[in-house]
């Protein structure tokens, strides 16, 4: 009974749901619509500080819902350049528009190749089964 | 394995998410935790709690065991009245809480928890033989061919005698009241009581004809705009109206004196299992007592576990969190935590603590909401 699962061909996918976009050497992060799916309504978003360094598969925010508490890993290393400050007054977003006004980080990307690890949405629709 | 309810094919077709529950499959959520909180509060909500555990005691000394048992003084139950009551152990912790209902002059019903049937029909079966030496008394756990839903809101009661037929309605029985109803030639046990702090009916009927219940009860509750609710929102708004829920509040260390159930135990009813350690306890003061909060910061939310701290810097760990939600009805988190009693009462402002930062709460009376006054 459940709604398929929006997965935009424009992106790059990570297995643990998240999904990243490319512009440059900049990669804004998010997680999927399958993702806010399961995760529910989201009540309370934490982000990583800026000027963080972060490496591929590393926890670096959280999204709660009612029940859970989530990390969010990153789908590949660079620094964190911008957070979506939105999200702190309106965690929902990531529920509502989790590949527009719901991303959650961007980072300056500090190993190109790493992309080529990422997902395809042919592979993440078939990781997800829509 | 995990046990299904007579309702987890209902659950399935309506897209419940399903977790694991004290060792049953239960739906946590069908579409969203906040709204069908929000719909129990504002309107109806239906929960399967068929999970829950139906023992039945009769018998001449049906009475007299059950104030040996239990904490709450059982002779003030008149024919269908229940009433909130605690199962504890010699030391003075909880074997489990639950509700008594006096059926029939000597019958009474016992409605305990899911996760403590086993360990509730043992610890009444070893009370029973040591205070009925006779064998007198039938102690019968039904809860295998029992089904039960719980139906909550303010809209329920105008809905409620669309589907049940009695002697007297259902929507006259008064708090904690129990009745026999038809629906058809289904019977069923009607009571005013739930876990929500609203107004409501917990239905209890044989196993095969909970589903029809169920599906009328969601048909009556149509135009009133019923939906089907999970166990999340069953959590968020018990914890609102800070009922205890065992393993969180309560446990076979922690009992009436240290959650504040005073209320519920009758010291003066005689002697009954734990009355000489619970009176100590009362006497000397708890090692610990359950404090309800709300944030006084936005923050993540509270939830079971994280810890207390005295001060946002340094200080001392005072205690530890048992009960923790983000409140869908006051948009703040709230929650319930055991402390030393030295920091307990309410209006004091303490911290808890979440992934290394610490976030101000301010202690507060229970409960934290109060319904709504029905304006219809």
């Amino acid at each position: 009974m459940k709604d398929m699962a929006n997965v935009p061909s424009d992106l790059k996918y990570s297995k643990s749901h998240e999904w990243v976009r490319l512009s440059g050497d900049t990669a804004t992060v998010g997680v999927t619509d399958h993702a806010q799916h399961e995760l529910t309504d989201v009540v309370f978003v934490e982000l990583p500080a800026k000027g963080r360094k972060v490496s591929a598969g590393e926890a670096c925010a959280v999204v709660e819902s009612v029940k859970t508490a989530s990390d969010i890993y990153s789908p590949i290393g660079g620094e964190i350049v911008e957070v979506n400050e939105r999200l702190a007054a309106e965690p929902g977003l990531v529920n509502s528009s989790p590949y527009e006004a719901g991303w959650l980080f961007k980072l300056q990307l500090s190993e190109a190749s790493e992309i080529q690890a990422l997902l395809t949405p042919e592979a993440y629709r078939a990781q997800v089964g829509t | 394995m995990l046990k299904r309810t007579p309702l987890f094919e209902a659950h399935w077709e309506l897209g419940g998410k399903l977790i694991e529950f004290g060792g049953w499959e239960m739906p946590v959520q069908y579409t969203s935790i906040i709204d069908e909180h929000t719909t129990v509060r504002k309107a109806a909500g239906i929960f399967d709690i068929s999970h829950m555990g139906e023992i039945v005691v009769s018998g001449a000394c049906a009475e007299a065991f059950l104030n040996h048992l239990l904490t709450n003084d059982a002779r003030k139950l008149s024919l269908g009245q229940g009433q909130y009551t605690l199962m504890c152990s010699e030391t003075g912790g909880t074997v489990d809480d639950l509700y008594v209902y006096r059926l029939d002059s000597q019958e009474y019903l016992l409605i305990v928890n899911a996760s403590r049937i086993d360990a509730d029909v043992a610890w009444i079966q070893e009370a029973e033989e040591a205070f009925d030496p006779g064998d007198t008394l039938k102690i019968e756990n039904v809860s295998d061919r029992t089904g039960a839903v719980a139906v909550q809101g303010p809209a329920v009661a105008h809905f409620i005698d669309a589907v049940f037929r009695g002697t007297t309605r259902a929507s006259q029985l008064t708090k904690n009241q129990i009745g026999t109803f038809r629906m058809g030639s289904i019977e069923a046990r009607v009571s005013r009581t739930g876990y929500t702090g609203e107004d409501g009916f917990e239905v209890v009927a044989c196993s095969e004809d909970i589903l029809k219940i169920w599906n009328a009860l969601i048909e009556a509750g149509r135009p009133h705009g019923i939906k089907p609710a999970g166990l999340g929102a069953r959590d968020t708004l018990r914890t609102e109206v800070c009922y205890p829920l065992y393993g969180h509040e309560l446990d076979e260390e922690t009992g009436p004196v240290e959650a504040g159930l005073g209320f519920f135990v009758a010291y003066d009813k005689g002697d009954f299992i734990g009355r000489a350690a619970l009176l100590r306890k009362k006497e000397s003061g708890a090692s610990r007592k359950l404090v309800a909060f709300k944030s006084l910061e936005k923050s993540a939310p509270p939830r079971p576990g994280y810890t207390v701290w005295n001060q946002r810097d340094g200080g001392e760990q005072i205690g530890t969190i048992c009960s923790g939600t983000l409140s869908p009805s006051l948009g703040i988190g709230i929650g319930m935590a055991y402390i030393r009693p030295g920091d307990a009462g309410i209006d004091k402002t303490l911290y808890f603590e979440v992934r290394g930062r610490r976030s101000p709460v301010l202690t507060a009376k229970k409960p934290l909401y109060r319904k709504q006054v029905d304006q219809s």
